[in-house]
């Protein structure tokens, strides 16, 4: 039996109610006990800076892992491990692999090969339709039997109001949520950044706002009229985030995320640094000041369910074209949590245990997973951040195997200690802690 | 404003980043090259000992031979380089190709481009100065300054210059780089285009929109008429070339609200009863060759003082 304590930490679990100092047991990978001066017998006893906080472990929802496929981008290896370097300890990832994951033997793969290869936990999610081509529905329950969490047809939105219709109606006899990247293809045609004055001062083709929440509104529509699950993906326009109030206050089912470049950055940085760098593509693209506080305004008012990053690898050479010819998206697991103390707690605009519910409680409710709190004899799942520490990004050292980010350089407050996954430290922060894990 | 004595940049890529005081400098110096151009023997030394790769990425027959020429008379050791569409055609990556030309040492680059930004890009690696001879729809400087070069002939001045621009705005570098050359300069500037082709963010800028060509020629002391593509001509953007000929043409009757001096430009190539008519395209208003003749005098002064002001002769 391997035991540690984690003596009189500061554990905030708004899903269990604690936010406060604790003694937490780790028993043979799970957590023993939670509670006051418990008896240390013969545990490690570890002591951690009074600033640190401990939390369920984060849930990054909306993660490009590449494998199957795309292996010079990402390998569930390393995406798991910058995942860990970032905080979080389970990913659940997208079905746009090569091949997409839209058969249960897809699936199966990346579940082995996350057991032999991943240091996170990998929640694969399955595709809405075959290929991803919004022509027919995928075998669902089996998607659901070989591991899938959710169904989505990410990278792509799913294409018809008659094929949410059905992909609602049919992955609710199986408790998944249908996840959608809104996108109004007509609308959105070449664009290749936010529509409005910057993408004309630099004369990028522009993708309205409105392609964004046309579908918003709709797939509100559809979760109303099946009672269906439906969750944004990567919201980013101030009318999605309208249209997804407006749903709720009707008791519609409907769930949103955002990414912390939607909620930290405007398209005013395309025209940065002499302009056209291509680490601030991204599709959806960088919305103007107006939509992103409207962004910071639903995570601060609870509209906004889940933050999650739309880690999106790209290699150097793919990201090192022309604009308009370079690929959508960036990394996100390492960048996400300095970027949500410095943006978000620093400035007062959420408390603690909020950013907690954004980035653990919350993901783990919307997809169904387990975790998102920390439960006597459940696994023991745990991260530890430090609100305090300064924190200075390096692409270069980034974990991941792609250092697309718009944050090289960038000097934030706020970051990870430690990852535990399964009981086991997967990632030591040795800028942060001098002791042993 | 005082006019510069030497341009702050290494490179041209836009006019945005350019002060009055530098277009005016550019502007004096065009005038001086255009004398060359005047004389039995059109050649200067300048240049000598200097190589300039012209890197077209779009085909281009005007821009391409304005600035052969301007290398050719001052003297510069001069290479081109076609390809069509981008260097990821070739499965090379625009550093690839970047980092190829540089090898060869050139000292300018002079550079077309379908993509908006492509420019700019190859100038956080390249140790040659670039010239921007049009990056997608985002900038075409040395045709604003060419254009200012023209309006400064005939007008004598770019400052409280009513200028009319009309056409397909949404798709026009020569829109974007007119717009930052004339109200840096002090010219009022008023937009008129279709709603479909009229680009977001003008007013911001300090330009008067409309949509009503009448509106926009009226009292206008130029007007600038812009190329609308034939391939916008059906579907989305417009319904068809004789709608837009009705109410976005340029017609003789239009002529009489302008000033009575107008002058009527347009950047080449014309479709001819679609956004002009012939006999405003070769009336009297018209100083269309007179931009093709000022585009090689303009260009040269860009290569002169981008070299650093100096050299032989």
């Amino acid at each position: 039996m391997s035991a540690m304590l984690l003596k009189s930490v500061h554990v905030i679990d708004p899903a269990a109610g604690r936010n406060g100092r604790f003694d937490v047991l780790i028993v043979d990978g799970k957590i023993g006990r939670i509670g006051r001066d418990l008896p240390v017998n013969d545990a490690r006893v570890i002591e951690l800076p009074s600033s640190f906080i401990v939390t369920p472990g984060l849930i990054d929802i909306h993660v490009h892992l590449r494998e199957p496929g795309q292996e010079h981008k990402e390998t569930i290896a390393t995406g798991t491990a910058s995942a860990v370097a970032g905080g979080f300890t389970a990913v659940a990832c997208m079905p746009n692999t090569d091949p997409i994951n839209d058969n249960a033997s897809v699936t199966q793969f990346i579940v082995k090969r996350a057991a032999e290869t991943g240091v996170a936990r990998v929640y694969p999610i399955g595709a809405v339709s075959l290929g991803s081509k919004g022509e027919r529905l995928t075998e669902i329950g089996d998607l659901r039997a070989a591991g899938c969490v959710a169904i989505t047809d990410d990278g792509r939105p799913v294409g018809t109001a008659l094929l949410m219709r059905r992909a609602l109606e049919y992955a609710s006899m199986f408790k998944m949520p249908v996840i959608n990247h809104c996108e109004d293809p007509s609308l959105k045609g070449d664009g290749v950044a936010h529509e409005g004055a910057v993408a004309a001062m630099l004369g990028l083709k522009g993708i309205p706002g409105a392609s964004e929440s046309v579908m918003v509104e709709r797939d509100v529509s559809m979760a109303e009229l099946t009672g269906g699950h439906v969750h944004v993906a990567h919201m980013s326009a101030r009318q999605s985030l309208r249209a997804v109030r407006a749903g709720k206050a009707r008791g519609i089912r409907v769930t949103a995320e955002v990414t912390p470049h939607h909620f930290v950055l405007t398209d005013e940085a395309l025209a940065r640094h002499g302009g056209y760098d291509t680490n601030t593509k991204m599709n959806p693209p960088l919305r103007e000041e107006a939509d992103r506080a409207a962004m910071i305004e639903g995570l601060r008012d609870g509209s906004i369910d889940v933050i999650a990053t739309d880690h999106a690898p790209h290699h150097a050479d793919e990201k090192a074209l022309e604009f308009d010819r370079a690929p959508f998206g960036i990394v996100g697991l390492e960048t996400a949590v300095s970027l949500c103390f410095d943006r978000l707690v620093h400035p007062g605009i959420i408390a603690l245990p909020r950013l907690v519910e954004l980035l653990s409680t919350n993901p783990a409710r919307v997809l169904g997973l387990p975790g998102g709190t920390l439960v006597e004899g459940e696994p023991a799942d745990i991260s530890i951040l430090a609100p305090d520490a300064s924190v200075t990004i390096h692409a270069a050292a980034l974990r991941s195997k792609s250092k697309n980010t718009p944050f090289d350089g960038w000097t934030l407050k706020g970051g990870v200690a430690a990852t535990i996954v399964g009981g086991r430290v997967v990632y030591a922060n040795p800028e942060l802690l001098t002791l042993n894990l | 404003m005082t006019t510069a004595t030497t341009l702050r940049h290494r490179h041209l890529l836009g006019i945005r980043d350019l002060e009055p005081g530098e277009i005016d400098l550019i502007l004096e110096t065009a005038l001086a090259m255009k004398e060359v151009g005047a004389r039995p023997i059109k050649k200067v030394p300048t240049l000598r000992g200097r190589t300039v790769v012209n890197l077209f990425f779009e085909p281009s027959t005007r821009t391409r031979m304005s600035f052969e020429l301007a290398e050719k008379r001052l003297s510069a050791d001069t290479l081109g380089m076609t390809t069509a569409g981008s260097s990821v055609v070739k499965g090379e990556t625009l550093g690839d190709t970047a980092r190829t030309i540089e090898a060869m040492a050139p000292d300018m680059i002079v550079m077309r481009h379908a993509s908006s930004g492509a420019p700019h890009q190859l100038a956080r690696v390249c140790r040659a100065s670039i010239i921007n001879a049009g990056d997608g729809t985002h900038e075409h400087p040395t045709q604003a300054l060419l254009d200012a070069f023209t309006i400064r002939e005939r007008k004598g001045t770019l400052a409280g210059v009513r200028v009319a621009i009309i056409g397909d705005l949404i798709h026009s570098r020569v829109l974007r780089s007119n717009v930052w050359l004339l109200t840096k300069m002090g010219a009022s500037v008023i937009a008129c285009a279709p709603a479909t082709l009229m680009p977001p963010g003008l007013r911001e800028l300090g330009v008067a929109v409309t949509y009503d060509i009448d509106e926009a020629v009226k009292g206008a002391d130029v007007i600038m008429m812009l190329r609308v593509q034939h391939e916008r001509m059906h579907g989305l953007f417009l319904p068809s070339a004789r709608e837009y000929f009705t109410y976005f043409g340029l017609t003789p009757a239009r002529m009489e609200r302008a000033a009575a001096d107008a002058i009527v430009m347009h950047p080449g190539p014309m479709n001819r009863g679609v956004e002009i008519d012939s006999d405003v395209a070769d009336g009297p208003w018209s100083v269309i060759l007179d931009q093709v003749a000022n585009g090689v005098a303009v260009r040269m002064a860009v290569l002169y003082l981008l070299a650093g002001g100096e050299g032989e002769g």
